[in-house]
């Protein structure tokens, strides 16, 4: 790596991720990796009923078989004193909050809920001892639909709330949407069902927890995306230990997506176990646990319409959606289906009525929760079908249709009609660079002459548009978050002049080390090489919220940048004091201050760092050493936006789609390190073509899981896709000192309504107008007969 | 992923793991592991022990003679699929072969675990059906040879006996003149066939067929023989149009559905893929 990246050209060259010799090699550590000296491994029995009483448990078999340390169930855990209890962190008004305890006290709520805990010797006697739980169970009805669970007479996930409604939730203004749709030249209307997800990080969950009995203090290493919060909520609401008194460690982390923000039962009963017997205890998932338990994603019912003038422009857009909550509210489930989808219902689109419905629903299954994009590609999927069905009832193009439709580069900042201002952006921009590279026009030819030959070719838009970096702490606090949303970052400049940049945010595979060191290197003109990158450490860092909501550059980077504006702040202070020179007339350039005029007469940031650190000769009211704390709440979130398209052929045979192009122009504002942009971009492009083509959780009449292995469940495969094309425009966010917007989500945001808007286009010689997701070869097969 | 206790045993002969076998009616036989391994890890299936017959030389190697192709029950699939005795005698044995899995499962995976596990969905079941192969085991008692016809029980279900293990797989080397191929219509999670067809086909002098075979995977609960589609083309032309033809009324009888696929499309699927088969053994005879 030497000497490919020196000081301030560094930002924005795509620098090989750093990260990646350990990873590939295995030499990194996860935190199932870690041993701790007499380590009791820990299992869960998890419930194999969606819905049961517990009338009784009979331990004995498994507590008499050699190894067992012990055997838990919920009384014990009530009983040890600890509140036990499993949050919600965003609070809706009137929202039904169920108890959620660490173990089912009397009742089962979906297959997987956790019933008993064994502890033992090793994991496989832990295993072992698990077949050995008599559990007396009285099996109930359940439902996993969740508009059917809303239904009269559905069974009841908790008596507390009436016909599962967990919160009824509304944005816009249903009258000035009424009031287009009783004048609209058009409607465009469709039912849609966004399928339920689940994430499949390639390291399981696990936790490995070392409670001292003596000092009192918990170390608890574990699967997370964000340290502190774990620790927050593992002391307020589960342990009852102080929060000085747990450190929360995230060693590396394989992949999350979401999946490892939430607050889990599992690694609570670790931590709890570990204070019970006085010696670590570790619990790892297996696989077929990540498929019960992980939060899973989307599964939205939802009917939307939108109203159309004379001239094809939007007058109105109307959504009812019932979102399912799964059988408890996760960490921040409520926020899905409302703030982060709701807020996104007017697109890239000047659409001046808008009314958006939701509710929140419990059914027998998995709690659902944010997983990558979180409510907003569910948004942009609603949006961008019913645009395509929008083009196809007025007669109009998709692209004709949406250029009549955009905000208009000129008319930012532009206030929504569902609460969120866009500060910037120029979608026609996106659009046309798009249509240009895929060659829209060529291709509208060859798709009518292809048609003649009975081939069936189809093309899908997707211009769609993002809020995230999250986010502003007040707003999400006024709209039900109880958690800050501002970032932390400690820049410290060693008496060598090498540094350690620490951030609250917690990498799990987005090449932090790499992206945060860029920005450093630029901001104190350092290499790149004297610049670490430490995250996930709840005991060494200051106080930070973690990474997800694509914020880990645009509130993490920018908390560095300011903390590094500060350090030059300083460092050029006691320049200048070297200098004898006044602080005004200095110059810095490339990690030297100097006079202007006088480049030869230099101190550089390690000179100045050194004196600094000796503070013999310091000016009057400076403090000796070189760091600085910064910690940054944005002014509002970032508008990442572009134009996807997908060009899909279906088999007319088989019904199978053939994904034979995907084009994605992004626009996500100044860019750290193209190389790490293109990685996100692509992984997020395949996880949205997941959804849309391969991609279920299957739950039967009963509510029991039916796709719970990787044989069921169709996770894309390398060969299932083409090689992506991508570009950018670049269009910086004006509020940040970075000028960046965030990357990680906007793959999945746009990807699903580009494919399947794709095969709805192939298919309108079939009259098709909608098809839900997965787009499985069977359901285009009986489209087309 | 952990699974219950078991007993290892690792005899050097077949004899000695048939006597463990049959001294162990709870023992199951380990091969590649591809199939037990998993479902023990999800104690789907606990066997009180395994009889690793991996070093057993005699269930290894592949050998051509007298016009038969002679293959190990220990092979592994990607052996199979690479081998010029194969890919002379039996392309559309390698043809199958290559289809399994991916690469890491090619280099485990044995033909005799294959065949002895009798997943309908995995892909070599059909091609040993169409390609006639005889299935040589040995047990206690004994050994004999079953066709391929008769060793497809049920689901997952073989005529082999508690205390037999399959030893070798004996094919009839493809005439000249005869055409062969695998099509498969994948399963995008598990990879196995939602249906996969197998198909020979052999051309006369004048051009018309004097034989063909058509055998399924994943369709239904075991591997099958379309004998009616075969028969049908007999004699024809092999132009596409009598292909597409004897395919039009195929009809497999008690087809699967599940939640992948209907029955219905699992039907329709073995047509067109069926068709893609037979079209491509053409072009090859």
């Amino acid at each position: 790596m030497a000497g490919e990246s020196n000081g301030a050209g560094v930002f924005g060259s795509s620098i090989r991720r750093r990260e990646d010799p350990e990873l590939i090699t295995g030499r990194a550590k996860y935190t199932d990796d870690l041993q701790l000296p007499n380590t009791a491994h820990c299992t869960i029995l998890r419930s194999d009923y969606a819905h049961a009483k517990i009338n009784s448990i009979d331990a004995s078999e498994a507590e008499a078989l050699d190894g067992v340390i012990a055997v838990y169930t919920a009384s014990d855990i009530a009983e040890s004193g600890v509140p036990g209890g499993i949050p919600v962190g965003w609070l809706l008004p009137d929202m039904v909050i169920p108890e959620h305890f660490m173990l089912a006290k009397d009742t089962t709520r979906y297959v997987g809920d956790g019933v008993a805990i064994v502890v033992a010797e090793d994991q496989y006697t832990a295993h072992d001892a698990l077949d050995l739980i008599y559990v007396d169970y009285d099996p109930r009805d359940g439902v996993a639909d969740p508009k059917k669970a809303t239904e009269e007479g559905a069974p009841l996930v908790h008596d507390e709330a009436q016909n599962n409604i967990a919160f009824d939730w509304e944005i816009g203004d249903k009258e000035s949407a009424d009031t287009a749709f009783a004048n609209a030249a058009h409607v465009a209307s469709l039912d849609i069902v966004n399928n339920r997800l689940i994430p499949n990080a390639m390291e399981p969950r696990a936790a490995l927890a070392d409670y001292n009995n003596i000092t009192g203090e918990l170390t608890l290493y574990m699967t997370t995306q964000n340290p502190h919060i774990h620790r927050l909520l593992m002391s307020l609401a589960s342990l009852g230990l102080p929060e000085h008194k747990i450190r929360v460690i995230a060693p590396e982390v394989g992949g999350g997506f979401g999946s490892k923000i939430h607050h889990y039962a599992d690694e609570a009963i670790a931590a709890w176990a570990s204070m019970q017997l006085g010696r670590p205890v570790k619990w790892t998932a297996t696989r077929t646990e990540t498929y019960l338990t992980d939060a899973h994603g989307r599964d939205h019912v939802t009917h939307a319409e939108m109203a159309i003038d004379a001239n094809g422009k939007f007058t109105g857009l109307r959504v009812d959606t019932y979102a399912a909550m799964g059988a408890y509210l996760s960490t921040f489930a409520p926020a899905v289906p409302t703030y982060l989808y709701g807020t996104l219902m007017s697109g890239e689109y000047d659409l001046p009525a808008i009314h958006c419905h939701v509710y929140g629903v419990f059914t027998h299954t998995v709690p659902v929760d944010a997983y990558r994009g979180a409510g907003r590609p569910e948004a942009t999927f609603v949006v961008e079908r019913l645009v395509d069905e929008a083009a196809r009832v007025t007669g109009l193009d998709p692209a004709e249709i949406r250029r009549r439709n955009f905000v208009a580069p000129d008319n930012f900042p532009f206030q929504t009609q569902v609460a969120l201002a866009y500060d910037s952006g120029n979608y026609e921009g996106a659009l046309d660079k798009a249509l240009e590279a895929i060659g829209y026009d060529d291709f509208r030819k060859e798709q009518a002459a292809l048609r003649e030959q009975g081939r069936y070719v189809g093309i899908g838009l997707s211009t769609y548009i993002e809020a995230c970096g999250l986010a502003p702490s007040a707003v999400v606090g006024s709209l039900g978050a109880q958690a800050g949303q501002w970032e932390s970052a400690v820049v410290r400049v060693h008496a060598t002049g090498k540094v350690t940049v620490y951030s609250g945010c917690s990498g799990h595979g987005q090449g932090h080390e790499t992206t945060y060191a860029q920005i450093v290197a630029s901001a104190l003109g350092v290499p790149y090489e004297d610049i670490d990158v430490i995250e996930g450490d709840s005991g060494v860092m200051p106080h930070g919220w973690g990474t997800y909501g694509s914020r880990s550059a645009a509130t993490g980077g920018s908390a560095i940048a300011s903390a590094a504006e500060k350090v030059v702040d300083k460092a050029r202070t006691i320049a200048a004091h070297l200098l004898e020179a006044a602080e005004e007339d200095l110059e810095f350039e490339d990690g030297n201050f100097f006079v202007k005029g006088s480049p030869d007469q230099a101190q550089s940031l390690p000179d100045v760092a050194l004196q600094a650190y000796l503070a013999h000769n310091l000016p009057k009211g400076i403090e000796p050493a070189l760091e600085a704390t910064s910690f940054y709440d944005p002014e509002n979130f970032v508008f990442p936006f572009g134009t996807h398209i997908a060009v899909v052929e279906v088999c007319a045979n088989t019904g199978q789609v053939d994904l034979q192009r995907y084009l994605a122009v992004d626009d996500v504002g100044n860019v750290i390190n193209p190389m790490i942009v293109d990685g996100q971009v692509h992984g997020g492009i395949a996880q949205g073509v997941g959804q849309s083509l391969y991609e279920t959780a299957v739950y039967d009449e009963g509510a029991n899981l039916l796709s719970g292995t990787m044989l069921d469940y169709a996770v894309p495969k390398a060969h299932f896709l083409p090689s992506f094309e991508t570009d950018r425009t670049v269009t910086p966010c004006p509020h940040n000192p970075l000028g960046v917007k965030g990357v990680g989500e906007a793959g999945t945001i746009a990807s699903p309504a580009a494919v399947v808007n794709a095969v709805v286009d192939a298919l309108s010689p079939f009259g098709v107008n909608h098809i839900d997701m997965p787009v499985t070869s069977e359901k285009v097969w009986n489209a087309m007969n | 992923m952990y699974p219950s206790k078991f007993d290892y045993h690792r005899p050097s002969s077949v004899q000695e793991a048939v006597q463990i076998l049959s001294d162990n009616p709870d023992a199951k036989v380990l091969a590649g592991g591809h199939s037990l391994i998993p479902v023990m890890k999800l104690r789907l299936a606990a066997p009180a022990a395994l009889v690793d017959i991996g070093r057993i030389d005699a269930l290894q190697g592949i050998s051509r003679s007298n016009g038969s192709l002679r293959i190990g029950a220990c092979v592994t699939y990607n052996e199979i699929a690479n081998s010029a005795d194969v890919q002379a005698a039996a392309p559309l044995l390698a043809e199958a072969a290559g289809q399994i899995g991916d690469r890491q499962v090619r280099y485990r995976g044995t033909i005799g675990g294959n065949l002895s596990h009798a997943d309908p969905a995995s892909d070599l079941p059909a091609a040993a059906l169409a390609l006639g192969a005889t299935l040589h085991v040995t047990g206690t008692g004994g050994s004999r040879s079953v066709s391929a016809s008769d060793f497809f029980v049920d689901l997952m279900m073989t005529a082999l006996q508690p205390d037999e293990i399959l030893t070798e797989v004996e094919i009839p080397a493809t005439a000249a003149g005869t055409g062969s191929a695998y099509v498969k219509f994948e399963h995008p999670a598990s990879g196995y066939a939602l249906c996969g067809a197998a198909a020979l086909v052999s051309r006369g002098d004048g051009g018309s067929c004097t034989g063909a075979s058509l055998c399924f995977n994943g369709v239904s609960s075991t591997a099958v023989s379309a004998s009616g589609v075969a028969s049908g083309l007999v004699g024809s032309d092999l132009s596409d149009d009598a292909i597409v033809s004897a395919v039009s009324g195929l009809s497999i009888p008690d087809a699967t559905g599940d939640m992948f696929a209907s029955a219905g499309y699992r039907q329709e699927l073995a047509k067109s893929i069926g068709i893609q088969a037979l079209l491509t053994a053409r072009d090859r005879a």
